[in-house]
């Protein structure tokens, strides 16, 4: 329980909108034409001993397919309070998906690291297709994702 | 009632019901087929062993995964990109491409959603709630109309479209039941709406922190069988922390992976073992021959749509509108309705306006609406009931008998009965004799004794109007036309003549084939498509009611042939004894699927008396494939009415006909059709013990005589001839 509290407490402080310590970073996933059905894609965050921190994004709605984002899954025990409110369509492939949070400044230069697990229903779950660490240099640089994900940055 | 709700959501949900069986049975192949390409692992082969030959062949190997059909695949890293490959188990090396099959891919999200996302979802589960009503509904019907649940593969008869329905249904049923359940299940899943998910091992040990343990090495990987494998994970390469998972047919575990050591094991939850079993029942994904037949079970779906939709459109049109009905309460005839298919309500029609002519105001309606305090004017009761299967109610008389038994006392209005049936059934009109039996019961006044029309019959109907006409002193003219085909004009080829000597002419006629248009050629209606035993119908001049007349040739045999005796002042078959070749008459073509010989190679006994030897000549004739048939033939003299003698003889040289056995009632020792089966009976029990097929031809009184006879014949083997009607294996065309 005691945990449980902990992770709370630390998603809600991971975007604080309007407030001044936070500002508003977008985000820009590009997908590849994989052949395949809408992506599921789970943005969260995990500190520099790699312990989850809390969700930012869940691309798709059925939490029945959520097993397959398998990091994610893991580290959240697959609860769906993590991400209430916070939840949006599937990604089809090669489209492009862009999302606007306001995010704490303290995430930033911290050792704090973004991460995308993303699936694909029939295909291969790919877990931690993108990790990226939040610095305030590296936005507006894109990487590339493992299998599913073309590009993804984020700009502030 | 249960028939409402079997043909509502039918004809709703048609187009629908009809996509997700075509998608389903469709997609019921891939799953067979991945079963039949995908290599099985050699017995004993361990996770470990399978692990270790992928990794040689793809250093930067992945995830492993084996489906429920057994085929293995790897995903891989090479320099930074990914690649897969369905695996051959024996060297670990990949043999196909493991992209996704596109046309599988298209066919599920039809199947699943009709592309329409998730308001595609609940429309198609719709569909699946619709199918799975009218499946149980149907199982309903179709116990009904065998007369029981046990007799639920009973032999059934009737026109195509509805038997077509019945056949197809009673096998379908169970497969569909079970797709649309599951069906629903999977859409309530996927909604959240039952419980899903995973377990999660609970706390995973510590890890070591080492890396590089040698997959054979691991004890968990070592002691489990490919069988048992669903899916093994690597650690992400130069992440100490990271773990070997593997999830297996019982739970889901982690390895470390520089000890090899097991952290954490959680077992599958008996949630997830019933949601995994539901979806291999519905996809056939691990039991692929059950996903084979549950494909082929949906094919008969659009059949059953197809089918149905003719019979709930025959039935709309066979029940006319009935005008200037009068209110129940200011009518003298209460017109009293019991129809299951609506063929009754068109003799209701006919009767209404035959007695609205006379001057009577006549109320109709349906039985089941049987309200006697409320024929506070009538005079007389009319109840024409049709029976439905076993002698039970039909649709629109439900509850009669209840209402009959819960009135008070009897009303002093006398009461008439008509019953509807067909005579080849068990049970003939056996619902009017139940009327009959509650009305004598509570002491109601008869105002004609009971009479039944056998199989729609126009002079049946006609006859008993006669009577009905006499009872109350009305000249009453009942001429119904249930709908009359459309009529083709034949031409007589050639005739030959019999009975002269005993003043009893009676004529083979044989007609050219009439000209059949495109569309009856395709929809084989009319003349395009007709088989010996069939009826035609002929319209005399000045009478609206048919005479019908059985066919003694097939389509194939290039002609129209009918056995036609004059009778005094017989106003059709006088017209037709009178016809020489070149003349034409009218005449229409009407199925008459109860009487065949049906497929199969089991003995025929063909039994019929004068001009009932026709349509089992016709047979006889097209007994091509040589199937043992033996013929009792009854005439009056051997010199003057022995219709057929020169084919019948041919036909025995050829094997068409096995024996032949006339009898003669006029000849030195006179004997009729049902004392040569007498003298035959050791035989004749033989033949039908193994499992032959009797059909009765001709008049009324020598299809009971016959039937009594093969009641005795039979009754040493505990057979009856109402068990042989019951199995389709003795039927009459009586007239």
């Amino acid at each position: 329980m005691k945990s449980l509290l902990a992770t709370l407490a630390l998603t809600t402080a991971l975007t604080l909108p309007g407030l001044a310590m936070a500002r508003p970073v977008s985000m820009t996933t590009t997908l590849n034409n994989y052949g395949g059905d809408g992506a599921y894609l789970a943005l969260y965050v995990t500190d520099a001993s790699g312990a989850y921190v809390g969700s930012l994004w869940m691309a798709g709605g059925k939490s029945k397919y959520y097993e397959h984002l398998t990091d994610w899954y893991r580290a959240t025990g697959g609860d769906t309070a993590q991400v209430n409110g916070i939840t949006g369509a599937s990604v089809g492939a090669g489209r492009t998906f862009e999302i606007t949070l306001d995010l704490a400044d303290a995430l930033f230069d911290a050792g704090y690291t973004l991460h995308i697990d993303a699936a694909v229903e029939d295909m291969r779950d790919s877990p931690n297709e993108v990790a990226i660490p939040l610095t305030t240099s590296g936005a507006g640089t894109p990487v590339n994702g493992r299998r599913y994900v073309a590009q993804f940055a984020y700009d502030m | 009632m249960i028939r409402a709700i079997h043909r509502w959501p039918g004809l709703l949900a048609l187009a629908l019901v009809t996509v997700l069986a075509l998608s389903g049975a469709a997609l019921s192949v891939f799953p067979a087929a991945e079963r039949l390409s995908a290599p099985q692992p050699a017995a004993g082969l361990t996770v470990a062993a399978l692990a270790e030959r992928i990794q040689a062949a793809y250093p930067g190997v992945q995830q492993i995964r084996r489906s429920p059909s057994g085929r293995i695949t790897a995903y891989w890293f090479d320099k930074g990109a990914p690649g897969a490959a369905v695996i051959d188990p024996a060297t670990g090396k990949g043999m196909a491409s493991a992209d996704p099959n596109n046309l599988e891919r298209w066919l599920t999200s039809l199947h699943r959603s009709l592309f329409l996302g998730d308001g595609g979802r609940i429309a198609m589960a719709t569909g699946a709630a619709a199918m799975l009503v009218l499946s149980l509904s149907g199982a309903a019907l179709v116990a009904r109309r065998t007369g029981g649940w046990r007799h639920w593969f009973a032999h059934l008869r009737g026109p195509l479209a509805a038997r077509l329905h019945v056949e197809v249904a009673r096998i379908a049923v169970f497969g569909l039941v079970l797709s649309s359940t599951t069906a629903l299940w999977m859409t309530a899943s996927t909604f959240d709406l039952v419980p899903t998910g995973v377990e999660i091992p609970s706390p995973i040990a510590e890890v070591s922190g080492e890396t590089g343990a040698a997959l054979v090495m691991m004890p968990t990987l070592g002691g489990t069988p490919v069988a048992e494998l669903r899916e093994l994970s690597f650690p992400y390469p130069d992440d100490a922390r990271d773990v070997f998972t593997l999830k297996t047919d019982r739970g889901i575990g982690y390895l470390d992976q520089g000890t090899g050591a097991l952290l954490g094991w959680s077992d599958m939850t008996g949630w997830d073992r019933v949601s995994e079993t539901i979806y291999m029942l519905h996809t056939g994904q691990g039991a692929a021959t059950l996903g084979l037949v549950l494909g082929l079970m949906a094919l008969g779906v659009p059949i059953m749509g197809a089918t149905g939709a003719l019979i709930w459109l025959a039935g709309r049109r066979g029940r006319p509108r009935i005008r200037g009905n009068q209110p129940a309460a200011r009518a003298d005839t209460i017109l009293l309705v019991g129809s299951e298919g609506g063929s009754t309500w068109g003799f209701a029609a006919t009767l209404h306006a035959a007695l609205m002519d006379a001057g009577q105001s006549v109320h109709v309606g349906p039985m089941s609406g049987f309200a006697p305090e409320r024929y506070t004017g009538a005079k007389r009761i009319i109840v024409l009931a049709a029976t439905y299967g076993d002698g039970v109610a039909p649709a629109s008389a439900k509850g009669f008998l209840d209402r009959m038994k819960a009135a008070g006392r009897a009303p002093r209005v006398p009461l008439a009965v008509l019953g509807f049936g067909d005579r080849s059934f068990p049970a003939y009109c056996g619902f009017a004799h139940a009327v009959v039996a509650a009305v004598q019961a509570k002491g109601w006044p008869e105002l004609m004794p009971l009479d039944t029309v056998d199989r729609q019959s126009p002079q049946d109907f006609a006859r008993w109007g006669q009577a009905l006409g006499e009872a109350l002193g009305l000249d009453l003219k009942l001429s119904h036309q249930p709908i009359v085909p459309k009529a083709g004009k034949l031409t007589l080829v050639l005739r030959r003549d019999y009975g002269a000597e005993v003043q009893a002419l009676t004529a083979i006629l044989r007609f050219a084939l009439p000209p059949v248009s495109l569309w009856q050629w395709l929809t084989g209606t009319g003349f395009a498509r007709f088989k010996a035993g069939d009826l035609i119908g002929v319209m005399p001049e000045g009478s609206a009611v048919p005479r019908l007349y059985s066919l003694a040739s097939s389509r194939l045999d290039g002609f129209i042939e009918i056995v036609v005796k004059k009778h005094p002042g017989g106003l059709c078959s006088g017209l037709l004894t009178a016809l020489e070749p070149g003349d034409s008459v009218t005449a229409f073509l009407r199925r008459n699927p109860g009487f065949r010989p049906g497929r199969g190679s089991a003995p025929l006994i063909l039994i019929g008396a004068g001009t009932g030897i026709g349509p089992l000549a016709g047979f006889v004739r097209d007994n091509k494939r040589h199937r043992p048939v033996h013929l009792f033939f009854g005439m009056r003299h051997e010199d003057s009415d022995f219709l057929y003698r020169e084919e019948l003889f041919d036909w025995q040289d050829t094997g068409h006909l096995s024996r032949l056995v006339p009898a003669v009632s006029r000849a030195a020792r006179p004997e009729y059709v049902q004392d040569a089966l007498r003298r035959d009976s050791g035989q004749i029990a033989a033949l039908i013990g193994a499992g032959a097929r009797v059909m009765v031809c001709g008049g009324r009184d020598m299809a009971s005589g016959v039937a009594d006879a093969l009641a005795e014949i039979l009754a040493p083997t505990g057979l009856t001839p109402a068990v042989l009607k019951s199995e389709g294996r003795y039927v009459e065309d009586v007239y």
